[in-house]
């Protein structure tokens, strides 16, 4: 085998279009991330290797034909299930929290790797039912959805409870359901909250109200949705130009690596950066409504569109959150922000997109 | 035929599915757009009102520490309060040589050794960019001193701060403890708790007693200020403030004057007193001495203090009332007559003959009883007056020690009282099983007969012992003990009373109470053993001697020829209540290395009982008659 041959093969199952989206994204965290972190090279050499791992891990599930992608629906659903349940009965209390889970060598949050199981699981129903689905389908996905939420609400981690019962609800959305029963929903759930508010504690009501309007909690997250919107108010149109965010480097800024260095990037780079940015993650998201209009099953079809779909929703939350459109909830900026697991999950799920579109041609034939 | 319409249906499932994907792109582009609006509008539209609020000021959002609760006894006495002192601070980040502007500062102003030390520890403990205190209590002069001199000294300022006082200091620093700064522990516990928001900026929080019980009561809520800063950091105007609400204040059930008393009363000894009103389960008064001056831990103790505390053969840090366990002896009396009675196991005209001690059957191992050849003929209510261990040797015997523990556990014996103050301990109550579990070995019947005179291995806590004499005083009707009686809110006028429910209702035979709270009368009478220190009473008290064997010296304890004979003295219990027929208060005195509990632990009872019932100030208040006459159990 030839060097080129070598190397033909290693990108046969990249979708180059997508990478160069991705790796752009990945260069502006490694940029943002060594001014966030005060001109100091752990963070961003750190995230170096959080990309390289999360490289590896989807060129191998690139890699994966799609009978095998199916295969793995089931148990890892399964997996994710008893792991919520193992967190609900003994897991790790963390700021209030049960989330993690302490397996002796490091500590997992099955949260995690639900945000890909559910539309997985979803996904692989829908497939098995395809011939003939009828409402009772939609019913049965639904639940799938809502087991894993109802535990993870229960953690309670309401950010990551309502991310996921968004990238549940896009599978649903895809495989057809009715507006009718979308709108049925809609207007029972808004129903259902004047009841289920009155079965809240005062303290529970007083968090939610918090979460509206942060001048509420100046000393806790509101400080933080105040200081990013002084950010990237004052980036203006063309930044303050690279490393010289005040607010960044006065340390008026919390949480400047992980969720909110979307305001260490806006106050440096401005609205033309922004711009940028959002172009960058527009080229990702078009790319994957490609696939997915190409894809060749109706497994794929599902699974594609959740992926982007949801890859949008964590793009749009974080930014909104640090923007003062949204409440501060905790999510990072996809692709950017400081972290190892969420980049795994995230190229895990870019590592099935190309997946899906590099192997069509053989389920085709 | 049939391959057409699937082919057609293939398509119109594409055709749908590509029309929910052009739903799902016009909505990925709505938020796009929302995003894109937001940020013309953040960076373009307001761009220089933030462009203000970044460059030339900036906001700086400033907490404002609440006051911390008061705490009141039952009358309104204060037992902690806030004082308003100034405080010399330096601000470790614009302070250019901290050493040099130290030995400067002591050229002004008086700073010591130990300011110093204190100031290097805050330093290496800090949690934020905050000045830090090198100087507390700063007088009128020396704040004038200093005033002129300001501009030699960046970074150093005078500070008005708020500082807790105990006005009764060590008297009641076992019962309200104190506060103390913030660590990294209590940091960690905030954040788990999702606390550390309120407790931005501020530096103490109760670390023992009902400072730390009722922390969440004491701190309040944190108010904010969004001020302006200047590029150097001061406060240039105010654009908003949450006012923040103070703690609230917490109204006790403990008497300050009766405490007062009954700390003094304890003279030199060391002990512990608990006395609780038995209607209801209030503490009324809760000593545990020695104690210790809790200001010293509020910034931060000196070595030298702590080593004194600490290493004091005294262990003034050690809470007697609430911790220390010990063997009740003869205390136990009164309620193992009780166990005999429920069980039938003597009647109460039943009288046995007292050689001075007991053998167990097919036994020569003499148990001997304090008096040397006995009592004579004793019946159940002589047995108590006179505190026959004979009688009760016998009474064990045949009760078994399951019963015991199950009668005596109902009294709370070996469990928590579940008093408001951390810490406690649950002493010990032995039954077959637990000895199985911990010495690995069977309960032998030579154990049952010390465990009938409240020796072997029982072990109570005053707490409990006054718990148990609360209950048996109110006819087997047990609350709850609290020291918590009110908490005034500092929000509204709204008061919230402590809970006080029933807890149970032990349903004695009234027979039964009636015979063994007559027996207890009559050990305060001619003829009982606590006759001497309640001659003159004019009301009836009911109570029980008591006294606990010093086995050995603790391993830990260094060999101090002047002391070990009084160390290894007995320790002297007393347990009373009164008015015997409808009592207001039930107690139980410790005193450690007291001897008899009729010669130093009873006249305790007697001075803390007269001024309840009668108001009556003991004089001299701090002697204590030590009489050495008759030597009684």
């Amino acid at each position: 085998m030839t060097r080129r041959q070598l190397w033909l093969r290693i990108i046969a199952h990249l979708d180059l279009p997508l990478l160069l989206g991705i790796g752009l994204l990945m260069t502006v965290s490694l940029l943002v991330l060594y001014s966030a972190d005060n001109t100091g090279w752990s963070r961003p050499l750190n995230q170096m290797l959080h990309i390289a791992i999360a490289l590896t891990c989807m060129w191998l599930i690139a890699n994966l034909p799609l009978h095998y992608l199916m295969r793995t629906a089931v148990p890892v659903y399964t997996l994710g299930m008893v792991l919520l349940v193992c967190v609900a009965l003994f897991g790790e209390i963390s700021h209030g929290a049960r989330r993690w889970l302490n397996l002796g060598i490091t500590t997992i949050q099955p949260s995690e790797l639900m945000k890909i199981g559910i539309p997985l699981m979803m996904a692989w129903y829908f497939e098995k039912h395809e011939a003939a689905l009828t409402l009772k389908n939609y019913f049965v996905a639904a639940l799938l959805l809502l087991m894993p939420v109802a535990l993870i609400v229960r953690q309670p981690d309401l950010g990551t409870a309502i991310l996921i019962s968004a990238s549940g609800f896009y599978v649903l959305f895809l495989a057809g359901l009715s507006w009718r029963v979308m709108g049925i929903m809609l207007i029972s759930a808004l129903a259902s909250a004047p009841v289920l508010w009155s079965m809240l504690h005062d303290y529970q009501r007083h968090r939610i109200l918090m979460l509206f309007d942060p001048s509420q909690d100046a000393l806790g997250k509101g400080y933080h949705a105040i200081q990013g919107m002084i950010a990237i108010g004052s980036g203006g149109i063309l930044g303050k130009g690279y490393l010289k965010g005040s607010q960044t480097h006065l340390d008026f800024l919390p949480e400047r690596t992980t969720d909110f260095i979307f305001a260490v990037y806006s106050e440096e780079f401005g609205l033309l950066g922004n711009l940028i940015l959002l172009g960058l993650y527009l080229l990702v998201i078009g790319r994957g409504f490609i696939i997915t209009a190409n894809a060749s099953t109706y497994f794929t079809r599902l699974m594609a569109g959740s992926i982007t779909l949801t890859f949008a929703t964590y793009a749009f939350v974080n930014m909104g959150m640090v923007s003062g459109i949204l409440p501060v909830v905790g999510v990072p900026l996809p692709l950017i922000s400081y972290g190892g697991t969420s980049m795994l999950t995230l190229m895990l799920g870019f590592g099935m997109l190309m997946s899906i579109e590099t192997h069509k041609k053989l389920v085709k034939t | 035929m049939s391959k057409h319409v699937e082919l057609r249906n293939h398509q119109r499932e594409i055709f749908y599915f590509r029309l929910r994907l052009a739903v799902s792109i016009s909505f990925v582009l709505v938020l796009v757009g929302i995003l894109l609006a937001r940020m013309v509008y953040l960076q373009a539209v307001r761009h220089d009102y933030y462009q203000t609020l970044s460059e030339s000021n900036r906001i700086s959002i400033v907490p404002i520490v609440p006051n911390r609760g008061l705490i009141l006894d039952r009358n309104g006495v204060v037992l902690a309060h806030n004082y308003s002192g100034y405080t010399l601070e330096i601000n470790s980040e614009k302070a250019a040589n901290m050493e040099a502007t130290i030995n400067e500062l002591s050229t002004l102003i008086n700073i010591t050794p130990k300011d110093r030390k204190r100031f290097r520890k805050l330093l290496t403990e800090r949690r934020n960019s905050e000045t830090l205190m090198i100087r507390n209590r700063l007088t009128d002069e020396e704040v004038g001193l200093f005033a002129a001199q300001q501009y030699r000294f960046p970074g150093v300022e005078i500070k008005a701060r708020l500082f807790r006082d105990y006005p009764y200091g060590e008297k009641t620093a076992h019962l309200i403890g104190y506060i103390g700064r913030i660590n990294q522990t209590d940091v960690d516990q905030l954040e788990e708790n999702d606390l550390a928001a309120n407790y931005r900026g501020s530096d103490y929080i109760g670390k023992t007693g009902l400072e730390q019980s009722y922390e969440n009561e004491l701190h309040g809520i944190t108010g904010v200020e969004q001020v302006e800063v200047d590029s150097g950091g001061r406060a240039v105007r105010m654009l908003s403030r949450t006012p923040p609400a103070s703690g609230n204040t917490l109204v006790l059930s403990i008497d300050a004057k009766l405490q007062e008393i009954a700390e003094r009363s304890f003279g030199n000894y060391r002990g512990a007193l608990v006395a609780i009103d038995p209607n209801n389960g209030e503490v009324l008064a809760f000593v545990s001495k020695p104690g210790y001056d809790p200001g010293l831990f509020i910034d931060g103790i000196d070595a030298q203090s702590w080593d004194e505390l600490n290493n004091s053969p005294d262990t003034p840090l050690n809470n007697r009332a609430l911790r220390g366990q010990y063997p009740p002896g003869s205390t136990i009396k009164p309620f193992m007559a009780m166990a005999g009675l429920h069980y039938n196991t003597r009647s109460p005209g039943h009288a046995i003959s007292d050689p001075g001690h007991f053998n167990l059957p097919g036994s020569s191992h003499q148990y001997r009883d304090w008096k040397k050849g006995g009592h004579g003929s004793v019946d159940m209510f002589k047995a108590i007056a006179v505190s026959c261990d004979t009688y009760f040797y016998g009474l064990a015997t045949e009760l078994g020690i399951d019963n015991m523990f199950n009668f005596l556990s109902r009294f709370g014996f070996g469990k928590k009282t579940g008093l408001d103050l951390e810490g406690e301990t649950s002493g010990l109550l032995p039954s077959t099983e637990w000895k199985m579990k911990r010495h690995k070995d069977k309960w032998y019947a030579g154990d049952t007969v010390s465990a009938g005179i409240g020796q072997g291995y029982n072990l109570v806590t005053p707490m409990q012992l006054a718990y148990a004499t609360a209950v048996l005083s109110n006819n087997g009707v047990g609350y709850k003990p609290h020291l918590l009686r009110e908490v005034r809110s500092s929000r509204s006028n709204e008061n919230r009373l402590a809970k006080i429910g029933k807890e149970f209702d032990l349903k004695f035979d009234p027979a039964h109470l009636d015979l063994v709270k007559r027996a207890m009368v009559a050990v305060t009478q001619p003829g009982g053993t606590a006759v001497q220190a309640f001659a003159g009473a004019t009301y009836q008290i009911a109570g029980k001697t008591g006294t606990s064997q010093v086995i050995a010296m603790k391993q830990d304890e260094k060999y101090d020829a002047g002391k070990v004979d009084e160390r290894l003295r007995d320790h002297a219990w007393f347990i009373a209540f009164a008015p015997a027929g409808q009592p207001g208060i039930a107690l139980a005195v410790l005193v450690e290395n007291g001897g008899h509990g009729s010669s130093t632990a009873a006249p305790i009872a007697r001075k803390v009982m007269d001024y309840f019932l009668l108001g009556k100030i003991p004089q001299p208040l701090p002697d204590v008659a030590i009489h050495e006459g008759e030597e009684h159990d």
